[in-house]
């Protein structure tokens, strides 16, 4: 019998890699995400993880020997957030061009400077084109269930992509929640043992990996991971399906509340998701005409999602803890991708907000929805708005 | 007719067809290193299969494994420049927890080693990995086209470090990555060269044979590089050992009283005090290994620059508890 037991997030993450049963473990502390690396370590101390669990001296080692361990063909998990993940950076890419699924447990967190431990989504968002999938939890039972579902959409033989999952600092990894902790038996029927067809590190079979590649063959490589993108879309549907059947929890690449006859959508991602839903169910009370889509996959980006949610609402206003320079912020620019060519499009507007830990309030949300009402009846709006903006300190 | 055993095993895992110059020192240290490792673990463990090569970005990873081709014969991953320690790291935890019996070898130039590598390098041996780290020692970031390293020696050009006039070229000593290894009080610590195959081949052997980390620093020729003849690359090596340019030792458990100093050779007179070598007297001096190499040419216009170097060499002989006498070239 699954139980349920009331944790941070951070537990939450770490009770997953635990059900998952990675061979070796890299990590080194950062806050917000410490507490995962120091929970796992404990499951070990005690033989309730039988891994390696390596206390590494940075997040480049961390997941340097992630994809050493990777490479050898062994299931591997890490977590980091922030600075850690930006350290990690270079290696992400070779993470996804050597095709090796290794999970990394995210608390999304501001990126420096000025130094910033709270939670906004730059961290995840900045590592979008490294070619590896990305998830996003609203809670902490989420955050739990999307690491099980990022192993088994990695190492699915028609991806074989390393996956992140992120979930708000503080928010959510500092915030208890009940949490139902699947069984053992049962997580082992869905994932399986990791047994790699492509990279492994076996003297009676060896084999080259991360070579160097001319121009004859560099861009077939890269096509490769763009087409195990294209491929996880397929997956991640098949996945979530599974999960559903095995542990009743539902979950989509996008998922829409009060969606169905709503005049303004607003569109975003983790935590945010939550108080929002709040806050539609408020102004459904008073007869606006609102709903909720939460993007639970970032990447592979839901296209098709998009332009069927599209075909909802009149304006799409997006709710987002990240900013792209001159631009907005990254949903807006994936929105756009995804809607140009539509015949019929909703208008987009575009909302930066709780940057670096600042709260969202009811009072941003209706800065918000003004300004998506001046864009549904026609009238003058800024594509990108700064929402809670404090003017009279800048 | 008795038929007489080589003198290492005729296994290759540095195959022929790699692209690296004629007279490459480091290929020639990289198919000794597989070669007396797989020895090692054919004695450990009946397998002289039983290892895997982590290697850091570089010359030698640059010309050994070009897709759809390898040079390797044995399991090899190269992921970046800097963490050949930390994916050693790894792959050791993976061998280790689905119970293969083995050890890897990491392999690193001594710009990924001795710089960029330094931090993950340290952490591996302070973390007690089952590993040999290997840094093949060119001097210069040879991949990149001849750039300083923090372990390129005192007064050689490089493009990074040219001669003129306010400068001598490189104009910091020679950074001894072995003896910083060996502050990890780790097993082994060695330092070898491509010109004494024979000791090479033992320390490699006797590294891998280790329960633990090991290091060990080869020195070993670039051919466009130190501007040399690709027909010297031997002699060159021969002659830094000879002239006290490059110290040949073993540092075991970070016991620094304990150095053991292999002879020189070259004439040197070797005094030993209780088993330990406490002063050399070389009889060759390092202008015969610097003048067969262009990346020194401009030393010889000013000598003062050649008296530094060997007050530098005499320091770090010093280190090694030895006093060393380095003669001058006669007048």
């Amino acid at each position: 019998m699954p139980i349920r037991k009331v944790m941070k997030a951070n537990e939450a993450a770490a009770w997953a890699a635990k059900l998952a049963k990675p061979k070796v473990i890299a990590a080194f502390p950062i806050t917000p995400s410490t507490l995962v690396p120091e929970k796992i370590s404990e499951f070990v101390a005690d033989g309730e993880l039988d891994a390696e669990f390596i206390k590494v001296e940075s997040e480049h080692s961390a997941i340097s020997a992630c994809v050493g361990a990777s490479a050898a063909g062994v299931r591997t998990f890490t977590a980091t957030a922030s600075q850690g993940l930006a350290l990690m950076h270079e290696i992400l890419f070779i993470a996804a061009g050597m095709r090796l699924p290794i999970v990394i447990a995210v608390g999304n967190r501001a990126l420096s400077a000025p130094i910033n431990i709270w939670n906004d989504w730059q961290d995840t968002i900045s590592e979008r084109d490294t070619g590896w999938l990305q998830f996003y939890a609203e809670n902490n039972q989420e955050a739990l269930d999307l690491i099980l579902i990022a192993f088994k959409v990695a190492e699915d033989e028609r991806v074989l992509l390393p996956a992140m999952v992120g979930f708000d600092a503080f928010i959510l990894t500092h915030t208890v929640e009940p949490v139902e902790i699947p069984d053992q038996e049962l997580v082992d029927e869905f994932l399986g043992e990791y047994v790699p067809k492509h990279a492994y590190l076996d003297p009676s079979k060896p084999i080259t990996q991360g070579t160097l590649a001319f121009p004859a063959h560099y861009m077939e490589a890269r096509y490769t991971v763009w087409e195990a993108n294209e491929n996880a879309k397929k997956v991640i549907d098949e996945v979530f399906a599974e999960f559903e059947k095995r542990f009743g929890r539902k979950y989509q690449k996008i998922e829409e509340y009060r969606t169905d006859d709503a005049e303004i959508i607003f569109v975003t991602m983790g935590s945010l998701a939550g108080t929002v839903k709040e806050y539609v169910d408020m102004l459904r009370e008073k007869g606006v005409k609102v709903g909720v889509a939460k993007i639970t996959v970032y990447r592979p980006f839901p296209t098709e999602e998009v332009r069927e949610l599209a075909k909802k609402a009149k304006v799409l206003a997006l709710l987002e803890k990240n900013v792209t320079f001159s631009i907005g912020g990254a949903l807006f620019q994936d929105f756009s991708r995804a809607l140009i060519n539509e015949k019929e499009k909703p208008v987009i507007v575009d909302f930066i907000l709780g940057l670096g830990g600042r709260d969202v309030t009811f009072k941003d949300l209706d800065e918000a929805l003004g300004i998506a009402q001046k864009a549904l009846a026609g009238e003058e709006f800024d594509e990108v708005n700064w929402i809670g903006l404090r003017k009279e300190i800048l | 007719m008795a038929v007489r055993k080589p003198p290492i095993t005729t296994r290759e895992y540095w195959a022929p067809g790699h692209a690296a110059c004629a007279g490459c020192g480091c290929a020639a240290a990289l198919r000794l290193a597989t070669k007396a490792f797989s020895e090692a673990m054919e004695e450990k463990y009946g397998d002289p299969n039983a290892f895997a090569i982590a290697q850091a970005t570089g010359c030698m990873e640059v010309v050994s494994a070009v897709f759809p081709y390898t040079a390797w014969k044995a399991p090899w991953v190269h992921v970046a420049f800097e963490n050949a320690a930390a994916v050693a790291s790894g792959v050791e935890a993976a061998w280790k927890k689905v119970g293969r019996k083995g050890k890897i070898l990491a392999i690193g130039g001594d710009g990924g080693t001795a710089d960029i590598g330094m931090q993950a390098l340290s952490g591996m041996l302070e973390r007690w990995h089952n590993v040999v780290y290997l840094m093949y020692d060119n001097e210069a970031y040879m991949n990149t086209g001849i750039q300083r390293s923090s372990s390129t020696p005192y007064g050689a050009w490089t493009t990074t470090s040219p001669p003129g006039k306010y400068s001598i070229g490189e104009d910091k000593p020679k950074k001894w990555v072995a003896l910083i290894a060996a502050a990890h009080q780790i097993p082994y610590v060695a330092t070898a060269s491509v010109a004494n195959p024979y000791d090479y081949i033992r320390k490699m052997k006797k590294a891998a044979k280790i329960d633990g980390p090991a290091f060990i620093q080869v020195q070993c020729t670039c051919v466009p590089g130190w501007r040399a003849p690709p027909e010297k690359s031997i002699e060159i090596t021969r002659l830094a050992i000879e002239t006290g340019v490059w110290p040949l030792f073993e540092i075991e458990n970070g016991d620094f009283h304990n150095i053991k100093i292999q002879a020189p050779g070259g004439g040197a007179k070797v005094k030993r005090e209780g088993g330990r070598v406490v002063a050399i007297e070389f009889k060759k001096p390092i202008e015969e290994y610097l003048k067969l190499q262009g990346r020194f040419k401009h030393l010889f216009k000013q000598p003062e620059a050649i008296d530094q170097l060997r007050e530098q060499i005499k320091a770090m002989w010093k280190t090694l508890g030895v006093e060393v006498t380095l003669p001058k070239p006669e007048e």
